[in-house]
């Protein structure tokens, strides 16, 4: 495979860390995160195996949880790789606009009852509406519902929420593969926005 | 379709953050221990973790689980300078503790303590919450890691100038970053693929 951001390392692409740079060494000091890092994006967006999630479930995910952490450029990226994949503008466009209606501030949610009830907060439970719903499809409507659940209140995790995924037509394995998308991206969020601050600030 | 969501069997749900040994219940379906092909059984990393239900359940994916754990290794146990390892621990356990992950804040927390001998500082952590007073250099580990930990990132160039005022350098403050970051993945697995159990008998 040599589509575009097949090869190249993601996380120096986002942040922009070019051969020698003081950013490019310090990676280098963690090789394995850096080249596994890498890895975990290639098993998760262009798979030897894709099974029975799609390209353009992947990346609309993807898309759609750099949109919830307004992490604009990165939400961008995943988009432009989900338009090269040939999807639909209204796909683009919903994604957009569920992004629009679900951004908020977490981590949120709920304790089992005890001492840390007093830690107890309050947030959106996103429900993805009819009309945009028929954008996205029955898979990516349930898909992005719980994306929003991972992303901002991940303590409020149930069977039911993933009984949900399964009742949209997400075997168990594509719920493995859908969790890993929304956590992989937690976490490359993060390493870009972290290590871009640490080199505006050497 | 026949795959379905596990109901847990009769347990104890924790009801605080605790440094013991907690078990760890699916909500879905790992593999089989005899149905694991030599790639899933590869995908583990480490033999023992078939015995794991959280390892078997990632199996699923084995691409992504082999991926995410090389990663883990190298941000945690990468022994070339950067952040000491009871402090990598720390920032793994204070992202824990503020998502909410109780099993992971066990581990963590446990393993910080162990590698800092800071008992109680650590367990001021997890009574006391992100806030408690661990001393200044501790103070600015964990206001780093929450700052990266929330959605979206509240992480400022007054974070990392703290850092370096209590001496880290420019690869401890990476390492902070990609700890805070990688427990954001991990956390999140944790918290929606099942839960956690209190160990009978402890």
């Amino acid at each position: 495979m040599t589509t575009s951001g097949t090869d190249a390392d993601v996380i120096d692409a986002l942040i922009g860390i070019t051969p020698g740079s003081p950013l490019d060494a310090i990676r280098a000091r963690r090789p394995e995160a850096r080249l596994h890092a890498q890895a975990t994006y290639r098993a998760l967006f262009v798979p030897e195996a894709p099974g029975t999630v799609t390209a353009q479930e992947r990346l609309a995910v993807a898309a759609f949880v750099a949109g919830l952490h307004g992490a604009t450029a990165i939400a961008m990226w995943y988009a432009a790789r989900l338009a090269e994949s040939g999807a639909l503008p209204a796909l683009t466009e919903a994604v957009d606009a569920v992004i629009a209606e679900a951004r908020t501030h977490g981590p949120y949610g709920r304790y089992p009852a005890g001492p840390l009830s007093r830690e107890d907060t309050a947030g959106l439970r996103l429900r993805v509406g009819a009309a945009t719903g028929r954008s996205l499809g029955p898979r990516l409507a349930a898909a992005f519902e719980h994306a929003h659940l991972l992303v901002f209140h991940p303590r409020d995790g149930t069977p039911a929420a993933l009984r949900a995924l399964l009742d949209a037509g997400w075997s168990t394995t594509d719920i493995v593969t859908l969790s890993q998308i929304i956590a992989f991206l937690s976490f490359q969020i993060r390493v870009v926005t972290g290590l871009r601050l640490l080199a505006g600030r050497s | 379709m026949t795959d379905t969501v596990l109901m847990p069997p009769e347990h104890t749900v924790p009801i605080a953050f605790t440094r013991a040994q907690l078990d760890w219940l699916p909500w879905l379906e790992p593999l089989a221990i005899e149905a694991m092909t030599e790639r899933h059984l590869a995908s583990l990393v480490e033999a023992a973790r078939v015995k794991s239900p959280y390892f078997r359940l990632l199996a699923r994916d084995p691409d992504a689980l082999e991926a995410r754990t090389r990663t883990d290794k190298d941000i945690f146990y990468n022994p070339d300078a950067g952040l000491p390892r009871a402090e990598r621990e720390l920032v793994a356990a204070a992202t824990s503790r503020f998502n909410g992950c109780l099993y992971c804040a066990s581990v963590h927390a446990r393993h910080a303590a162990i590698y800092s001998k800071r008992e109680a500082d650590v367990q001021r952590l997890l009574d006391g919450g992100v806030t408690a007073d661990l001393g200044e250099r501790w103070n600015a580990l964990v206001a780093a890691s929450v700052a990266l930990t929330a959605t979206p990132s509240a992480l400022g160039p007054e974070h990392v100038d703290r850092l370096r005022r209590s001496g880290f350098d420019d690869l401890a403050i990476a390492d902070v970053i990609h700890a805070a970051a990688f427990f954001n993945w991990a956390n999140r697995l944790m918290l929606s693929l099942g839960e956690p159990a209190a160990t009978p008998g402890l």
